[in-house]
């Protein structure tokens, strides 16, 4: 990225040379906002939608500030756990930062028979699934390579790998489609899955491999693919030329762009795709443009990479504020519940950092556990190895470096 | 996927008695017995449905049991692996089918990265009963990237089990321990023993495990160590060597991971004497591993340094000097003598 970049009707850069080489006759590019699923503007004011309004008009006052509700307490959350990491208390943390609208309006959407694959930036989903956050933590602490059970919450564990899941979950909803789950009509039984990853996965193999066996086996799935500009460091223009959301008819999946700051949008896009898993329609692919307010993760410094005026652009389109500037046009935004919600966050705070500053350190002999699910005798003699080892010290637990015997 | 067969189809005729079969055949009847027993059990691979795999080890299949749970999958290794976790954790038990040795790789990630670890990370919540068979060797004439060993890859990685069978009854009983396994199972099949025969009793009740080395052949003087391919090798080494006047013990590995040490170890305790055999190359082999346990466990019984016979340094040669590359009788008689010599 040049000093003297160019910048599009978005206001991010794009690397010197592409936008001159690009013919007008060429579809836009990635960052294109063009076509955008759009139900609420930046400025709060509501868009209708003649596809998508229906979708969205059972979500009253209450519905509106739940979810308004939920994006607060997760960026508190993402908030508390970044301090923590400041402090040494964690490894590290990935925020979801900028990214609520996306991920509490898709996870609206889900029903209890859901299942979700997540990448590892999907705090809001997993809040919304109803996930103790501070599990989530379990993993950035170092204390646990997973930290909740998928099965309590149809929520899978975080995957590092990038693309990876998005496998796995295409799998399971042939699991699902096979079990009869699928098309049946009876609510109480038609499942779908949803897996989340971001522009940068579209890159990977897996994804590809992915999308082509849910289109060939029309698995129920919804590729939600948040589109966040950054990869770390790269912007979505070194993954891709045209919009990601292209990828998915090039394979027979539909697919939708919504603006992913905002939550009514994201609902109404996921909601639809959802039906038309559950009812044997198939896969589809929702691109939610949105942005990555925060850094990659707390070992990233976006300010080697982007500028200072891209971040203040997207700043002034926060996802959170501008369901604020609705509920407030509308009049739904009472003081008293603000000041409760302050109080909430508060506490939320007070418990995240509680919670993880009393997560203990495993035994050491726990890296022997769970390597298989039957016993192996590898695994067995360097277990029964390492328990003598450590008992031959003379203060068990308390040895430092050279204290053996 | 337009066929479907209900569960309801005309009885099958299922195989019974002592057979004398083909090591597909074997492997074949096995995966019919695993599909028959449990319908949560499915077969997904390339060109495994109406042509029954390059190999035929899965021929018949599809037509008894019906293409959604014998699956022609599209044509992604990872993408066969990746699909198949997501299916066991829906509580499936899938078993992949990898056309050849050299094409394992694309699923490398999944199966390492992914596959391995599940049911660590997921503290034991989570189980992943998936089975990639694997057809691996040479000898069979073939062109680039048709006639590797990997299994030492796959050994190297905690998680999963990675056994294969050296005769048509260990095939038969294995592949059905294998889909019984609540762990990733890494099943490599003798490709180049494939249409070699033997008497499977197809009543046998699957059960004796996949772990633990067998002594296929009684010696005295030097153990040979050798699994899937190189166990007939070494049997017709160890015949040779017999009329010779040198006895012979050869140890069937079956499972590289976990390894038997212990029956190794007593092999070697009796004969002082170790060579180990497989195609792969010798370089950080399983050969290598025997070795520095056998000299850890048989220090002092050792007459004489372990030796290893195996493939060299190199890529895969062509077909017309593979059986250079391969170990052969005589290369594993020329290490018993340099054994039996130190």
């Amino acid at each position: 990225m040049s000093t003297n970049a160019t910048a599009d009707a978005t206001g991010v850069d794009t690397p010197d040379g592409i936008q001159n080489a690009q013919a007008p006759t060429q579809p836009a590019g990635p960052l294109s906002t063009e076509g955008l699923v759009q139900l609420l503007t930046p400025s709060g004011e509501r868009v209708h939608d003649e596809r998508y309004d229906g979708l969205v008009a059972h979500l009253d006052a209450d519905a509106l500030r739940a979810m308004y509700r939920d994006m607060v307490l997760v960026r508190r959350f993402d908030n508390e756990a970044t301090s923590l990491q400041r402090q040494g208390e964690l490894a590290l943390f990935a925020q979801s930062l900028g990214q609520e609208a996306a991920q509490i309006g898709s996870g609206y959407a889900l029903g209890p028979l859901d299942h979700v694959f997540p990448s590892y930036r999907e705090h809001g989903v997993a809040h919304v699934r109803g996930l103790e956050l501070t599990d989530l933590l379990r993993l950035f602490r170092g204390v646990d390579h997973g930290g909740w059970d998928p099965a309590d919450h149809g929520f899978h564990l975080y995957t590092l790998v990038i693309g990876s899941h998005t496998l796995h979950a295409t799998g399971y909803a042939m699991g699902v489609q096979r079990d009869g789950a699928v098309g049946t009509g009876d609510p109480t039984r038609d499942a779908a899955v949803v897996t989340y990853f971001g522009d940068g996965a579209t890159a990977q193999g897996d994804v590809s491999e992915a999308l082509t066996f849910a289109a060939v086996n029309e698995a129920p799935i919804v590729f939600f693919c948040q589109n966040n500009q950054w990869a770390i460091s790269e912007s979505t223009t070194h993954q891709a030329r045209v919009p990601i959301a292209n990828r998915a008819p090039g394979v027979g999946i539909p697919a939708v762009r919504v603006d992913g700051n905002d939550v009514l949008a994201t609902y109404a896009v996921t909601q639809e795709a959802l039906q038309r898993a559950r009812s044997g329609g198939g896969p589809s692919f929702i691109e939610a443009f949105t942005y990555r307010m925060g850094a990659h993760t707390t070992s990233d410094d976006p300010s080697r990479y982007r500028s200072a005026e891209q971040e203040e652009y997207w700043r002034q389109r926060d996802p959170i504020d501008r369901l604020r500037r609705y509920l407030e046009s509308v009049g739904e935004l009472p003081a008293t519940f603000l000041e409760q919600l302050d109080a909430e966050g508060e506490a939320l705070g007070e418990h995240v950092r509680t919670t993880v500053r009393g997560m203990g350190r495993p035994s050491p002999a726990s890296m022997f556990e769970h390597v298989y699910a039957t016993p192996h005798s590898v695994v067995e003699s360097e277990r029964a190895w390492f328990q003598t080892y450590e008992s031959s010290f003379l203060e068990h637990g308390h040895h430092g470096e050279g204290s053996h015997r | 996927m337009s066929t479907t067969t209900t569960a309801a189809a005309p009885a099958v005729q299922v195989p019974t008695g002592t057979q004398r079969l083909t090591f597909a055949k074997a492997i074949n009847l096995g995966l019919r017995r695993a599909l028959a027993d449990d319908d949560k059990t499915l077969l997904m691979g390339e060109d495994i449905g109406k042509l029954g795999g390059v190999f035929r080890v899965t021929d018949g299949l599809q037509a008894e049991f019906g293409a959604k749970r014998v699956v022609d999958t599209p044509l992604a290794e990872s993408g066969i692996v990746g699909t198949a976790i997501g299916l066991a954790l829906r509580g499936y038990r899938p078993v992949c089918e990898i056309q050849f040795d050299g094409f394992v790789f694309p699923a490398f990630d999944q199966i390492t990265t992914q596959l391995s670890k599940m049911h660590y990370r997921s503290r034991g919540r989570l189980t992943l009963p998936v089975v990639i068979r694997v057809p691996y060797g040479g000898g069979i004439g073939a062109i680039e990237h048709h006639s590797e060993s990997p299994e030492a890859l796959f050994a190297h990685t905690a998680g999963l089990r990675v056994v294969t069978p050296s005769s048509p009854a260990q095939a038969y009983a294995m592949i059905q321990e294998a889909v019984a396994s609540p762990d990733p199972v890494m099943f490599f099949e003798p490709k180049g023993r494939y249409w070699e025969k033997g008497d499977v009793d197809l009543d046998a009740p699957a059960g004796n495990g996949l772990d633990g080395a067998r002594i296929v052949r009684a010696g005295t003087d030097v153990t040979l160590v050798a699994y899937g391919p190189t166990v007939q090798t070494a049997l017709k080494a160890a015949e040779t060597a017999a009329a010779e006047g040198t006895s012979i013990e050869v140890v069937d590995l079956r499972a590289l991971s976990p390894l038997d040490t212990a029956t190794v170890a007593a092999s070697v305790q009796r004969t002082g004497r170790c060579v180990v055999v497989h195609e792969a190359p010798v370089l950080y082999g399983t050969g290598a591993e025997v070795a520095a346990r056998i000299t850890e466990e048989c220090f002092y019984h050792l007459q004489a340094p372990v030796l290893r016979v195996g493939g060299f340094h190199a890529p895969y040669p062509v077909a017309k000097i593979e059986h250079d590359y391969l170990p052969s009788v005589d290369r594993v008689l020329d290490a018993v003598d340099r054994s039996l010599a130190f």
